[in-house]
């Protein structure tokens, strides 16, 4: 019966259990060492989630381009650098003459389509009216596939509609919901900035893109666009390979002809942009970044003061305390033991800190979630580095408390007042 | 093989400039089942033999042999054992674990030894019930007397049945009548075949023993031995 000894395992259950007790009891003095870990958890956790969301909601939204397919751009997709926008705006824009070019001289695409915003305006119906906040675009019959766009009812536009420059609109799906509140508005007709249209199509919801209806818009084929603005319409255009494996080549050769086409001499920097889906999200992680080192290096400094605070309050705790460890040592506590269980304790306070951060950090960014209007998140891997980097906090700042605890002289500890 | 030999041993204590000698070469052998009594005036090294004899402390000079091994020898890891397994110490301030109940005080020896959690705690209830606690498990040592608290530290000496119970001023914080109860419980621990070795400066409590070892100065002036040692007439219930 007596020769039996602790697993390492079982020492480790019994030392936390101990050390649990013991937070039990000074989870109140220690509330301000707890308040730092919080804090420090709290940023990174907050931080971490309101990015995930944005990022969430950008790759769920990035379906605004149907699949291979990229568009030429004058602006990047993101960008915070007022130095760029200058540099954009002064780039060339792109005319409805490019596209016939591109269509030509990219062979490996599989479609071309072209898209222009040629202002926003009121909208109405027999039914009701808008704000005049609703952007006006020109799409030809290929945008629809080429922006992934998908028809709720209705259909889209046929070349003959392009071509003849008809006036027939697609309606989003929020603008058709509130223009005609009951029935179909199919066959109807739509007023906008003073002319009549005839709509043929509805397209399935798309949700928002922070924060922002991608709902709320009317469709016009770009023909309609061209004979009534003017050939001088700035267009996107967009290009679409027939499969993933064509598309890195497509994208080259269109990048090549747009070259030509603007008249980029050889070794200069493309003077547009190659948006995709992908690429958009990649520059949003880029973008955010910065914005994680910030937040890497704040929570950082947070959580070292916290160590220290742990520290020290585990040192008070220890000295205080000092009866207790003599009495542990003198019924066969190994110093192992000792030291176990006051790293225990300094990493069960951290954690409680940790877990308080966690919570808050989560709820808190997820309020951008409600802002966004996207599904919340709950960043699971950094929870995980969150409570991780606590124990981390615990076991730095606990070991020399913990080692003076285990190195005091048992009967020394023993007579402690 | 004696329990414990212990030759020249000697302990001295250095402070600043100044030696304290508290063991100047003490050699006794103790037999197993022997009730002891270790007597002398208030820092004569009673209480650094009992920390040499529990190896709480190691000694500046001389041997002690434990069960026939050499306690010099081993390591810090090994002595926590030995403290652990063959040594219950009962101390004159009780020394509980003031937030611990006294269930929890007495599994305490328990855990380190690796006992698991439902037998540890079956242990703890009967020793507790032994030393006639039963009905104050849940009580924290400040909800109890002092006699009631030595009887926890005394059944926090016993549980994991040691060799040796090593006692320093047991009675020392207790009233006349307390400390007679806890006397009779040690003989009653004695009779069962317990080891005891006593610490007091009290002759009243020395009746009690078997054998006497009287130290003064660091230095065993007397070893007698008793031969009509004094039975406790205070009835206890039945351990
Ligand atoms: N840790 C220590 N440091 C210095 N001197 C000590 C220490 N422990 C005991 N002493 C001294 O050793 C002598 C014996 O002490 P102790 O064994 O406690 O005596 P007793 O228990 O018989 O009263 C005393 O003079 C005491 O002051
Ligand atoms: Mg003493």
């Amino acid at each position: 019966m007596n020769s039996r000894t602790m697993t390492p395992w079982r020492e480790l259950v019994e030392m936390v259990r101990m050390a649990a007790n013991a937070v039990k009891t000074n989870i109140l003095r220690s509330s301000l060492t707890i308040l730092g870990v919080f804090v420090g958890v709290f940023s990174i956790i907050a931080v971490m989630t309101g990015i995930r969301v944005l990022q969430q909601n950008l790759e769920d939204a990035m379906n605004g381009l149907g699949a291979n397919t990229f568009q030429f751009q004058r602006f990047s997709a993101i960008s915070f650098d007022a130095a760029d926008w200058e540099k954009y705006r002064r780039r060339k824009p792109f005319r409805i003459v490019d596209l016939s070019q591109l269509e030509r001289r990219v062979t490996l695409a599989q479609a071309v389509s072209a898209s222009a915003n040629f202002g926003s305006g009121e909208a109405s119906s027999r039914y009701a009216q808008t704000n005049p906040n609703i952007p006006g675009n020109g799409m030809t019959p290929e945008a629809f596939t080429t922006q992934n766009f998908t028809l709720g009812e209705g259909r889209g536009f046929s070349t003959a509609d392009d071509d003849s420059g008809r006036l027939v609109c697609v309606l989003g799906f929020d603008l058709a919901a509130k223009l005609f509140p009951r029935g179909s508005p199919l066959s109807e007709s739509v007023k906008f900035q003073g002319i009549s249209y005839k709509v043929v199509g509805v397209l399935a919801q798309r949700g928002a893109l922070f924060g922002q209806s991608r709902d709320n818009f009317i469709a016009i084929p770009l023909g309609t666009a061209r004979r009534l603005y003017g050939e001088n319409l700035s267009v996107q255009l967009q290009v679409q390979a027939p499969n993933r494996d064509t598309y890195a080549e497509m994208v080259e050769q269109a990048r090549g002809v747009m070259r030509t086409m603007r008249q980029v001499p050889p070794g200069d920097d493309d003077d547009f942009e190659i948006v995709s889906n992908e690429s958009a999200v990649k520059q949003f992680r880029s973008l955010t970044s910065a914005i994680r080192l910030g937040v890497a290096a704040i929570s950082s400094i947070a959580l070292i003061a916290a160590g220290i605070g742990i520290m020290n309050i585990m040192l008070v705790s220890v000295t205080e305390r000092t009866r207790e460890i003599g009495i542990r040592r003198a019924i066969g506590a190994r110093k192992r033991s000792v030291m176990m269980q006051f790293i225990a304790e300094a990493v069960l306070l951290s954690e409680v800190g940790g877990a308080l951060g966690v919570v808050g950090g989560i709820l808190f960014g997820n309020l951008i979630s409600f802002v966004v209007k996207a599904p919340p998140v709950i960043p699971w891997d950094w929870v995980g580095i969150g409570l991780a980097i606590c124990s981390a906090v615990g076991i730095v700042f606990g070991t020399y408390p913990a080692w003076k605890a285990a190195h005091l002289d048992p009967i020394d500890s023993l007579r402690y007042e | 093989m004696s329990l414990i030999r212990i030759q020249n041993l000697a302990r001295r204590y250095v402070m600043g400039t100044e030696t304290v000698h508290a063991l100047r070469g003490v050699s006794v052998q103790i037999e197993r089942g022997e009730y002891l009594a270790i007597m002398g005036p208030s820092g004569s090294g009673k209480s650094t033999l009992m920390n040499l004899l529990g190896c709480l402390d190691t000694p500046s000079e001389g041997s002690y042999e434990l069960n026939g091994k050499d306690v010099a020898r081993m390591s810090d890891n090994e002595l926590a054992d030995i403290r652990n397994r063959e040594i219950g110490f009962v101390f004159q301030s009780f020394n509980l674990l003031a937030r611990a109940d006294a269930l929890h005080n007495v599994e305490l020896p328990l855990i380190y030894a690796g006992v698991p959690p439902k037998e540890r705690r079956e242990r703890a209830r009967q020793t507790l019930v032994n030393v006639g606690l039963g009905d104050r498990m849940h009580h924290r040592p400040n909800e109890l007397s002092g006699g009631q608290r030595q009887r926890v530290a005394i059944a926090r000496a016993l549980v994991n049945s040691p060799s040796i119970i090593l006692a320093d001023e047991p009675t020392g914080n207790l009233d006349s009548k307390t400390g007679v109860e806890i006397l009779s419980l040690f003989e009653e621990l004695s009779r069962r075949g317990n080891t005891i070795i006593v610490v007091t400066h009290e002759e009243e409590v020395a009746l009690h023993a078997r054998r006497v070892i009287r130290i003064r100065d660091g230095l065993i002036a007397a070893d007698e031995t008793n031969p009509h040692p004094r039975a406790v007439v205070a009835s206890v219930s039945a351990p």
